[in-house]
C-alpha cells in the first residue's frame, strides 16, 4: 500500500469537506478498497472513513419503504427482515466476516459487474440518495464499475419500496461467493422487475423480455423459449458467455419460483 | 502518524499507528499477540480473524486507526482464566480439529462467533459459518465435528477421525 493520510469525522459534513480536498476517496467497510490498495491500484493521498458517522448507519421502514444509510452493514441488513428478500441476500454475500464489515454504500459505489446489491436496488426500483441528490436506480448504473455519482459524492442512504413479492437466487462461484449469475425479481407497485448481476460485461441489467412475460404470468412456466443472446456476456474461467446466458434463463426462473 | 488505543483480550495497548497499519500488525506487532495469524493479506483465508466489539472481522482487512477505542479478542483471549483450553479449543483438541494449526486461530474465533449467535448450530449451518475461513489440512470435516461437540451436542454419527 501506498502511504495516505486515514481521517474518521463523526458527522456527514465533516467527512464532505475532508473529501473535498486533492485525490481523497471515501473508506467505508474497505472490504473491496483495502485489497485494492494493497494491489497498489489505488493511490488515494486520503482516505475518509465513514463508518464512524452514526447519520449513516441504520435502518428505517416507514409507510413501505426501506431505508438503509450507506455506511450499513451487510450483517445488520441481514438480521432486519423487514424485506425478507433483500435481508436473504446480504446474509449471503461472502461470509460472516465481511458481513459485519461491507456495507450497502460501497457496494452499490463499487458496481462490481458479479456484485449483489445492485441486482436488489434495480430490481426494486430503489433510490440512491446522496449527499447532493436522489438517483433512481435506473438512471444509477452506467457501466462496469461505473455509477452515476460525481467525484467527491457519497452515498448516504438506499430507499427500497418493498414489493409485494421478491427474491434473489445466486449461483455462486464458490471460491469468491460473489454471483456467478444472480438475478433478483419482484413484483408491486412498480409491476415486474427482473435485474440479472453477475452475466453481462456491461454490469447488472434489467431483463425487460422476461419481465413483460412475467407481468401477464408471474410462473417460471411465463418464461418457457426465453432466452438472452450470448453475446455482450462475460466470458472468463468459471464460464463462457454462452454458458452465462444459458443461468439467466434457469435462475430467473428459480428467482420466479422462490419469491412464489 | 496518529496515536491509538484499544483494549485487547482485557488490557489497553496503545500505538503510533499510519493510516495504512492494519489491525492484524497492530495485534502482532505493537501487542505482540502473534497468535493472529496472517495467512493470505488479502480478506480470503480468515486465519487474521478477531473479534471488534463482538463481531468477527478479517483483522488484515481493517486498519487499525478503525479500531481506535475498541474491545478486541483474539485466539489469546479464549482460553480460561487460569490458562487451561477454553471449550472451543479443548474441542479442537479433543477432536483433532487442527493438523499444522496455522488455520486454528480463526476457525476458534469463528466458532466462538457462530456459537453466541446460535449456540446449538446444525452441521450445515456450521459449514456455512465457516465459509470464510479456508483450511489446507484437515479436510474440515474434524474442525466441524469440533465445534458441533463444542456446542454440547452428540457428535457421534458425524465424519469419522
Ligand atoms: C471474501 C469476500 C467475499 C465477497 N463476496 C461478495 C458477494 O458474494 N457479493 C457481493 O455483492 N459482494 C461481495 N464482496 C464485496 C463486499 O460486499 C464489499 O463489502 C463491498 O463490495 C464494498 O463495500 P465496502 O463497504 O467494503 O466498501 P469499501 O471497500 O470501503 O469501498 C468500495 C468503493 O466504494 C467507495 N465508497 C464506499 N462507500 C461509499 C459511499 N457511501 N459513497 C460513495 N462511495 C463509497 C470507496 O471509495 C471505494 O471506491 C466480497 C468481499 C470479500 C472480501
Ligand atoms: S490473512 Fe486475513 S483473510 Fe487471510
Ligand atoms: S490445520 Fe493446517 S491449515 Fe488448517
Amino acid at each position: 500500500m501506498y502511504a495516505f493520510e486515514l481521517e474518521r469525522p463523526t458527522t456527514l459534513a465533516d467527512a464532505i469537506k475532508a473529501l473535498g480536498g486533492e485525490e481523497a476517496q471515501p473508506l467505508s467497510g474497505g472490504q473491496t478498497l483495502i485489497p485494492t490498495l494493497k494491489q497498489r491500484l489505488a493511490m488515494p493521498s486520503t482516505l475518509v472513513s465513514l463508518t464512524g458517522i452514526d447519520e449513516l448507519k441504520g435502518i428505517k421502514n416507514e409507510g413501505g419503504t426501506l431505508t438503509i444509510g450507506g455506511a450499513t452493514c451487510h450483517a445488520d441488513v441481514a438480521k432486519d427482515g423487514s424485506y425478507p428478500a433483500l435481508s436473504d441476500l446480504a446474509g449471503h454475500i461472502g461470509d460472516p466476516h465481511v458481513r459485519n464489515r461491507g456495507t450497502i454504500g460501497g457496494s452499490l459505489a463499487n458496481n462490481d459487474p458479479s456484485a449483489c446489491y445492485p441486482a436488489a436496488a434495480l430490481a426494486s426500483g430503489a433510490t440512491i440518495v446522496t449527499n447532493n441528490r436522489e438517483i433512481a436506480a435506473d438512471n444509477y448504473f452506467t457501466g462496469l464499475f461505473e455509477t452515476a455519482l460525481d467525484e467527491g459524492e457519497i452515498i448516504t442512504a438506499v430507499k427500497f419500496p418493498i414489493p409485494e413479492k421478491a427474491a434473489y437466487v445466486k449461483f455462486e462461484q464458490p471460491a469468491s461467493r460473489f454471483a456467478l449469475v444472480g438475478v433478483f425479481v419482484t413484483k408491486g407497485a412498480n409491476g415486474v422487475r427482473v435485474a440479472v448481476t453477475g452475466a453481462s460485461e456491461g454490469g447488472v441489467f434489467r431483463w425487460t423480455e422476461a419481465e413483460e412475460a412475467l407481468s401477464s404470468n408471474f410462473a417460471p412456466s411465463a418464461l418457457e423459449g426465453l432466452s438472452v443472446p450470448a453475446d455482450g456476456m462475460i466470458g472468463d474461467l468459471h464460464g463462457t458467455p454462452e454458458y452465462r446466458a444459458h443461468l439467466v434463463g434457469v435462475i430467473t426462473k428459480r428467482a420466479v419460483m422462490k419469491a412464489g | 502518524m496518529t496515536n491509538v488505543t484499544m483494549t485487547i483480550n482485557g488490557r489497553s495497548v496503545s500505538g503510533t499507528v499510519e493510516g495504512r497499519t492494519l489491525l492484524s500488525t497492530f495485534i502482532r506487532e505493537t501487542a505482540g499477540a502473534t497468535g493472529t495469524h496472517v495467512g493470505c493479506d488479502t480478506a480470503q483465508c480468515g486465519a487474521c480473524t478477531v473479534h471488534v466489539n463482538g463481531a468477527s472481522v478479517k483483522s488484515c482487512n481493517m486498519f487499525a486507526m478503525e479500531a481506535d477505542g475498541a474491545d478486541v479478542t483474539t485466539i489469546e483471549g479464549m482460553a480460561n482464566a487460569d490458562g487451561s483450553l477454553g471449550t472451543i479449543q479443548q474441542a479442537f483438541q479433543d477432536h483433532h480439529g487442527l493438523q499444522c494449526g496455522f488455520c486454528t486461530p480463526g476457525m476458534v474465533m469463528t466458532a466462538a462467533a457462530l456459537l453466541k449467535e446460535n449456540p446449538t448450530p446444525t452441521e450445515g449451518e456450521v459449514r456455512e459459518y465457516l465459509s470464510g475461513n479456508l483450511c489446507r489440512c484437515t479436510g474440515y470435516h474434524n474442525i466441524v465435528k469440533a465445534i458441533m461437540a463444542a456446542s454440547g451436542q452428540d457428535v457421534s454419527s458425524i465424519a469419522a477421525e
